[in-house]
């Protein structure tokens, strides 16, 4: 049984990042590095709020604007430097480790005793005694899902339109009058807002900074996203979001079962496996549907 | 009014490769105007439309809208006043999302693209009427992903989308060259239409020589960077594909092919 809540916890925290990775991978068609730095992010900020006494709840909004102020300076390098995507989230992501050590003073924060979004007087005295040992997975959930509905609400407005267009097509949204550029830095920012707000959740969850958590983030997002999509590609039905934290889940599935039979040092070589599989498996699909068409 | 004033176009300027593409060129198109531009290939119609939209920088020249120097403007701000539609079909529309939605997208041309909801349930009946003009049954398939439509069906769609608002200009580069005989006959007529239902002035680049005889009222023959043919009015109402063809053989002659 508790392997199966961690699982799920787990997957739903890199949920949030992977609907962030979603918008950069998927809507925008950036391969966005940030990631592995923003995620940090908004764990060190969090760490550094929570050892000050700050109110757990205000960290989440928190994290998700320092996200999205690192995804707007990849923003800026990409659009107005003129450098490449990939380039740009690399540096951002090579920056952003300073700025985490120097947010948080030390390569690891301990925040155990302190309160936490999953233990304080709030949501102690809300919560019934009997869902005590469901109290982690149901906050996270909580967060998760407002997050991908919010999500949603947004893809559905104009803003989110004309992100959808720029991913798909630049040359409409410089026809309609738009600076595709900023379009991009908007798309940036909100994407890394979540990366952030997704390392927010799994610092409390941890209950510790580590300078070390974001290596590796991109990879659990784009996989996450591949997983999910490839998956519910048929089932039109379900939202891209929705099957995007799907895949978040299974992701966190495999790799813990892949751990059953191995030990914690070959975790790297999973994780570089199992990507690899899942793109090969995501790319055939591709080419299938291609040949029918 | 659309004015080009002593433009200089090199392509690989300070290279051993430069080309100088435009010397000195100038047009002017009036309001009201429908201009077809035809020419052989490398003859510089299509760097005109990117000129005159700002897609492509010039050495120099001004580049002139109504009076104002837009030479520095950026692409995307004439593009206010300008629509434009591409040969490829796929420029003009976004794939992923439904017909209602690129519609939506660009009824808000001009305005701002904010929190608002994407989709205005009102306009949904105006959408649906314009759709059924185009006598392609698009009108019923409103939730349909554009990207499952063909490249008539979805130039169409382009064309709409970039006449929906208050432009002033429509360049059409080559719009038609894509699609097939029939479909592009239609795509041709709603072009016409368009233009003197919303009285703009257009530039439409065409290889079609028929096309370019039967629409537009002046007529533009490019060759090396220049204007060789310049008909508007009574002779340009006159012209027959016939003397069109044989002008264009004589410089293709002159060019050895």
């Amino acid at each position: 049984m508790g392997i199966y809540m961690t699982i799920l916890e787990q997957g739903l925290i890199y949920g949030i990042l992977a609907l962030g990775v979603y918008i950069t991978y998927k809507i925008l068609d950036f391969p966005d590095l940030t990631v592995d730095g923003s995620f940090p992010l908004g764990a060190a900020l969090t760490a550094t709020m929570i050892t000050n006494g700050v109110n757990p709840y205000l960290t989440l909004p928190a994290s998700f604007l320092i996200g999205a102020a690192a995804g707007v300076c990849t923003g800026l390098i990409h659009v107005k430097c003129k450098v490449r995507d990939l380039l740009s989230g690399i540096i951002m992501m090579t920056a952003l480790w300073t700025v985490n050590l120097r947010l948080a003073g030390t390569a690891n924060v301990p925040i155990f005793s302190k309160d936490s979004i999953f233990d304080n007087d709030f949501i102690n005295g809300v919560m019934p005694e009997a869902l005590s040992g469901w109290k982690k997975l149901i906050v996270i959930a909580v967060i998760t899902v407002a997050a991908k509905l919010l999500l949603d609400l947004y893809l559905k407005t104009k803003s989110g339109f004309l992100l959808r267009a720029a991913g798909d097509n630049e040359v409409l949204v410089t026809s309609l009058a738009k600076n595709q550029g900023n379009v991009k830095i908007l798309g940036l920012s909100i994407a890394n807002g979540l990366v952030a707000l997704a390392g927010c959740v799994f610092c409390q969850e941890q209950r510790v900074f580590e300078i070390s958590s974001g290596t590796g983030a991109i990879v659990i997002g784009l996989a996450s996203v591949i997983i999910g999509t490839s998956l519910f590609k048929n089932l039109t039905v379900m939202k891209a979001t929705t099957a995007v934290l799907i895949g978040s889940v299974i992701y966190k599935a495999c790799v813990a079962a892949a751990l059953k039979f191995f030990e914690p040092q070959d975790m790297k070589l999973i994780t570089a496996v199992l990507f690899l599989i899942i793109l090969v498996i995501g790319m055939e699909r591709r080419k299938k549907v291609k040949k029918h068409a | 009014m659309l004015e080009l004033k002593g433009i200089d176009k090199y392509y690989n300027p300070g290279t051993v490769n430069e080309m100088c593409l435009f010397d000195g060129f100038n047009l002017t198109v009036k309001d009201g105007e429908f201009v077809s531009v035809v020419g052989s290939n490398g003859s510089g119609k299509t760097s005109m439309l990117n000129i005159l939209c700002g897609s492509i920088p010039v050495e120099h020249g001004s580049i002139v809208m109504d009076g104002q120097d837009i030479t520095n403007m950026k692409e995307y701000r004439r593009n206010r006043r300008i629509g434009r539609v591409y040969q490829n079909p796929a420029m003009g529309t976004c794939p992923s999302m439904t017909i209602l939605e690129n519609m939506s997208l660009a009824d808000n041309k001009g305005k701002f693209y904010g929190l608002g909801r994407g989709v205005n349930r009102n306009r949904k009946e105006h959408y649906r009427e314009l759709l059924a003009r185009l006598g392609l049954g698009l009108e019923d398939k409103l939730d349909v992903l554009v990207g499952s439509l063909s490249g008539g069906q979805r130039q169409a769609m382009a064309l709409l989308m970039s006449t929906m608002t208050d432009v002033d200009f429509l360049i059409l580069d080559e719009h038609t060259a894509a699609l097939d005989p029939k479909t592009a006959e239609i795509i041709m007529e709603l072009t016409d239409q368009i233009v003197r239902e919303k009285n703009l002035t257009a530039v439409m680049v065409t290889h079609n020589l028929r096309y370019a005889v039967e629409y537009g009222n002046r007529l533009l023959m490019m060759h090396q960077g220049k204007i060789v043919l310049d008909l508007a009015g009574e002779e340009k109402k006159a012209v027959k594909v016939d003397d069109i063809l044989r002008q264009f053989n004589e410089i293709s002659i002159e060019c050895g092919n």
